[in-house]
């Protein structure tokens, strides 16, 4: 029998950033194939790949479906095969009906009129195999993630789904609805409809999966076969972190002094859903000198953490005590924590990080006008000294300092972004993912500069989703989950391993819809 | 990696230098060749010292409020209220002074207050309620649109007391004794300022050169410093040999070296740029970003009342009908002068120029005896091909 689909060699890259190295994919008809590896490990690239939204000749290696080679142009060439994929963040239209979202582009319709009981006729049908209980009337916007997922289900079998691709979609579900969903991917590999599951929760993937790939560094390291072997989440999880470590961090020798911020009963509410709070009454502290990571899964409320402590430039109702150097502070607003010596330096670099159209020197300066003006005015030279000496401090590789920053790569765009926080003499820094997205090489200089500012004594959170990094650069490791830190691990004693279970260990007990109301808004403001 | 002192060798190539700038000159070049056209066209009637005083004190109040407006454009905003706003204090104004018989600088000072505080007004809801600000002014528009009637009761108010009417049609008191036909004290101050302006830029670009800055080609500097010089030079003539400087040229050019500085040179002008090129990432870097977009706008009302006051001069009368589509004026001026409609984009001298082109437009056509209908199309296509132009140049 031959493969339903087979991807052989796949690789990508991006700006230079290896996202797949050869990277390969059997699926067989009737089959679930789980796919499962870390945050930016390649999983949701290769699925565009897949689909379509990369198009063919922006990627190397090729893609066979029913032992045919395909080459897509967008995603409308792999639906027609039968290949639909479901996005996290669904693509339902929030005002609509059910019937008029699944029968959005290709409504049956007589001379352009669309033929409404034919529509509704054969949403009912579509509802009634996913097991959706609703009448096809009813708005998108009344219904839960759960049921909009279901939504989504039956859109795709609307269009004879042959290959069903789901992107963590028990991600936002509580334990019944996702029971639920499973049950439903069951039923479809009785009909012959393969599926390719990504998912972070293995207890899910280890129930349902006939097949598991694992996928690190854009790299396939394990292929799992749940019918000859017994695989339990333990099993997965040892494939997912097992990679070698040495040469890639620089060595420190770490003076761990006074403490130099200490946070006590922070407590932060979501600034929409007022009701709902994200960080539950947490404890931190940091040393004069140290390196502390903060490790979780994406949602699992670290960047809103540092984020509301910086001036609380997140949140509603934030509440707490800061300490600075062993004195309270005031943290109210973004100036009044870069004053106190906070940074913060954002996970989201184009959006919240740099001025992408102004050049380097007036994006390194942006938040030290101060120190290169005079009476408000600011001096050109001053200015263009400091910028140039961060330029040369920070290897930052543009032609001068003049240059647009969204013309720089994107390790060099993230020298500028901690350039403008170094500039401002900060005690604490908060490095929300420093490293996502840039290549190897200038990792390993942004691990230096951690190093240093460890060394000046300052204090350095790193807060990242990559494990290796934070058992590599770190002197403490926190994990954080559903708004609280549910694990803290000295150097020593941290392995991979130790962090991975203490994360999934409290995904599987969190599994309650801690992001339902998340989801559902960002459904509404489409 | 060698270390680098912050001069760093770069041979300076002097055909990439003109194409990185022709962006920045070529607002002016286009002025220039279309001040040309209409001086071919009309056989020299355009550069005549006549109606080139009039263009000056015809344009002027879309220059004032054109730099209020690139600083509310450059912020991401857009003002549809300008126009109303500039009829509603000129309204104000005439009632005050001709009903009331209050004195002119108190009115005047009361008028750019009453601005300020429309600004404001304005400002808040975009600013703190986060309210999108074409709907605000739109609202704006209406509201002074119609208080303007109101204040005015329907009917025109005039003519302003004497001293008032010599803001719009005034000139510079003579100082010396006239000889022949030219106003020398205008020309001195036009010679003066050619050589400071020369001098300032010299200066400037020897303190930039010492400290190792990349500077423009010496060749180009020399030549952009004689055209400048010449321009300036040529135009104090013409006016000097019509009635010397008008009042208000005097302070439109205050302003605008003022509104220049700020934009270039200081802390508030870097931010006003950091919150329109990105509003979350100059937040996050410690800018004040609602405080700076409530002071555009109130600022915004002052000049909007300044150009009312100036326009209601000039007209010796407040109609309920001044100040009407000045708004479109202002913006499209912006626009022609290389602001960005996304914002964080757009330069004092742009605006300034955009106004201009729109100016001499206006009154090029004019002499051509064009009718305002085809003058309206010519214009709309001006300001299209304008802003495609710049989008085009910027994808590049």
């Amino acid at each position: 029998m031959t493969a339903m689909l087979e991807m052989r060699g796949v690789s990508k890259s991006f700006a230079g950033v290896q996202a797949l190295r050869d990277v390969s994919l059997t699926v067989e008809a009737g089959q679930i194939h789980a796919l499962v590896g870390e945050n930016g490990a390649g999983k949701s690239t290769l699925m565009k790949v897949l689909s379509g939204v990369y198009p063919a000749g922006s990627y190397e290696g090729s893609i066979l479906f029913d032992g045919e080679e395909r080459r897509f142009r967008d995603i409308n060439d792999s639906e027609a095969l039968g290949i639909i994929i479901i996005h996290q963040e669904l693509a339902l239209i929030p005002l609509m009906s059910i019937a008029e979202n699944i029968f959005l582009s290709r409504a049956p319709s007589r001379f352009g009129v669309v033929d409404r009981n034919a529509v509704y006729r054969r949403t009912a049908e579509l509802l009634t195999q996913v097991g959706l209980r609703e009448s096809p009337d009813t708005l998108v916007t009344d219904l839960g993630v759960g049921k909009q997922q279901l939504v989504e289900i039956a859109k795709a079998l609307s269009k004879k789904v042959r290959l069903l691709i789901l992107d963590e979609p028990t991600a936002s579900l509580n334990e019944a609805d996702s029971a639920a969903l499973l049950d439903r991917l069951l039923t479809f590999r009785e009909q012959g409809i393969a599926s390719i599951l990504i998912s972070h929760k293995l207890n899910e993937v280890a129930r349902v999966a006939d097949r598991i790939t694992v996928l690190r560094d854009g790299r396939t390291v394990d292929s799992l076969d749940c019918g000859t072997e017994r695989v339990d989440e333990d099993r997965i999880i040892r494939s997912m972190v097992n990679r070698d470590l040495a040469h890639r961090f620089p060595e420190r020798k770490a003076e761990i002094g006074d403490p130099v911020m200490t946070v006590e009963n922070w407590s932060v509410y979501h600034p929409l859903h007022t009701g709902r709070q994200v960080i539950k009454n947490v404890d931190f502290k940091i040393r004069r000198g140290e390196v502390v990571g903060i490790a979780g899964l994406m949602g699992a409320g670290r960047t809103e953490f540092a984020m509301s402590l910086f001036g609380r430039a997140w949140g509603y109702n934030v509440s707490g005590k800061i300490s600075l150097d062993g004195q309270e502070a005031d943290l109210s607003s973004v100036p009044a924590a870069i004053h106190a010596g906070l940074a913060y330096v954002t996970e989201d670099r184009k959006q919240l990080g740099l001025i992408l159209a102004e050049d380097v020197r007036k994006n390194v300066t942006l938040a030290s006008l101060r120190q290169v003006s005079d009476r408000g005015v600011i001096d050109d030279v001053v200015e263009l000294k400091a910028a140039s000496d961060y330029r040369k401090r920070m290897r930052i590789r543009c032609s001068d300092v003049y240059q647009e920053t969204g013309q720089l790569s994107g390790g060099n765009q993230q020298k500028v972004v901690l350039s403008k926080w170094l500039m401002t003499d900060p005690k604490v820094l908060l490095l929300d993912e420093p490293t996502r997205g840039i290549d190897v090489g200038a990792k390993y200089e942004i691990y230096c500069v951690i190093n240093e500012l460890a060394e000046a004594g300052k204090g350095v959170v790193v807060i990242s989703s990559e494990m290796p990094e934070l058992l590599g650069i770190c002197d403490r490791i926190c994990v954080m989950n559903d708004g609280a830190f549910v694990g803290e691990f000295a150097k020593d004693d941290a392995t991979q391993e130790k962090i991975m279970r203490a994360i999934m260990r409290n995904v599987r007990m969190s599994g309650r819809g801690a992001h339902d109301d998340a989801v559902r808004v960002r459904g509404g403001a489409q | 990696m060698t270390d680098k002192t912050v001069s760093l060798p770069e041979t300076p190539k002097h055909s990439g230098f003109i194409k990185n700038n022709l962006r920045n000159y070529g607002m002016l070049l286009s002025l220039a060749a279309i001040m040309l056209f209409f001086e071919i066209v009309t056989d020299g009637t355009l550069l005549q010292p006549l109606n080139l005083t009039n263009l000056v004190l015809q344009n002027s109040y879309i220059v004032i409020m054109a730099l209020g407006m690139l600083l509310v454009i450059v912020t991401g905003h857009i003002d549809l209220s300008v126009g109303s706003v500039a009829g509603f204090i000129g309204a104000v104004a005439a009632v005050l002074m001709v009903r009331y018989h209050v004195g002119y600088p108190i009115a005047f000072i009361a008028c750019l207050l009453v601005g300020a505080a429309i600004g404001a007004a304005q400002g808040y809801w975009i600013a703190y309620f986060k309210i999108p600000s074409f709907i605000v002014t739109l609202a704006g528009m209406l509201v002074f649109k119609g208080l303007a009637l109101a204040v005015l009761q329907g009917q025109s108010v005039g003519p302003f007391p004497s001293t008032f009417q010599k803001l719009s049609s005034g000139f510079i008191p003579e100082l010396f004794p006239s000889a022949g036909t030219l106003y020398p004290t205008s020309l001195l101050i036009g010679i003066v300022l050619a050589f400071a302006l020369v001098l300032a830029s010299a200066k400037s670009r020897a303190r930039e050169q010492s400290h190792g800055i990349e500077v423009e080609p010496y060749a180009f500097f020399i030549a952009k410093s004689i055209a400048l010089a010449g321009a300036v030079l040529y135009f104090t003539y013409l006016i000097a040999s019509h009635r010397g400087l008008p009042n208000v040229l005097v302070i439109m050019t205050v302003l605008i070296v003022l509104y220049g500085f700020v934009t270039r040179r200081t802390v508030i002008g870097r931010q006003i740029y950091a919150v329109g090129g990105n509003a979350k990432a100059a937040k996050l870097s410690g800018v004040k970003t609602e405080r700076l977009t409530f002071f555009t706008f109130v600022n915004m009302g002052v000049l909007a009342a300044l150009a009312g006051l100036v326009f209601a001069a000039r007209l010796n009368t407040a109609t309920p009908k001044a100040g009407l589509g000045f708004e479109l004026d202002v913006i499209a001026a912006c626009f022609i002068g290389g602001a960005s409609a996304y914002g964080g984009v757009g330069r004092v001298g742009g605006a300034v120029v955009g106004a201009m082109i729109m100016g001499v437009m206006n009154n090029g056509m004019s002499i051509l005896g064009i009718g305002i209908d085809y003058q309206q199309v010519i214009k709309g296509l001006v300001l299209l091909g304008a802003v495609c132009i710049d989008v085009y140049n910027q994808r590049r």
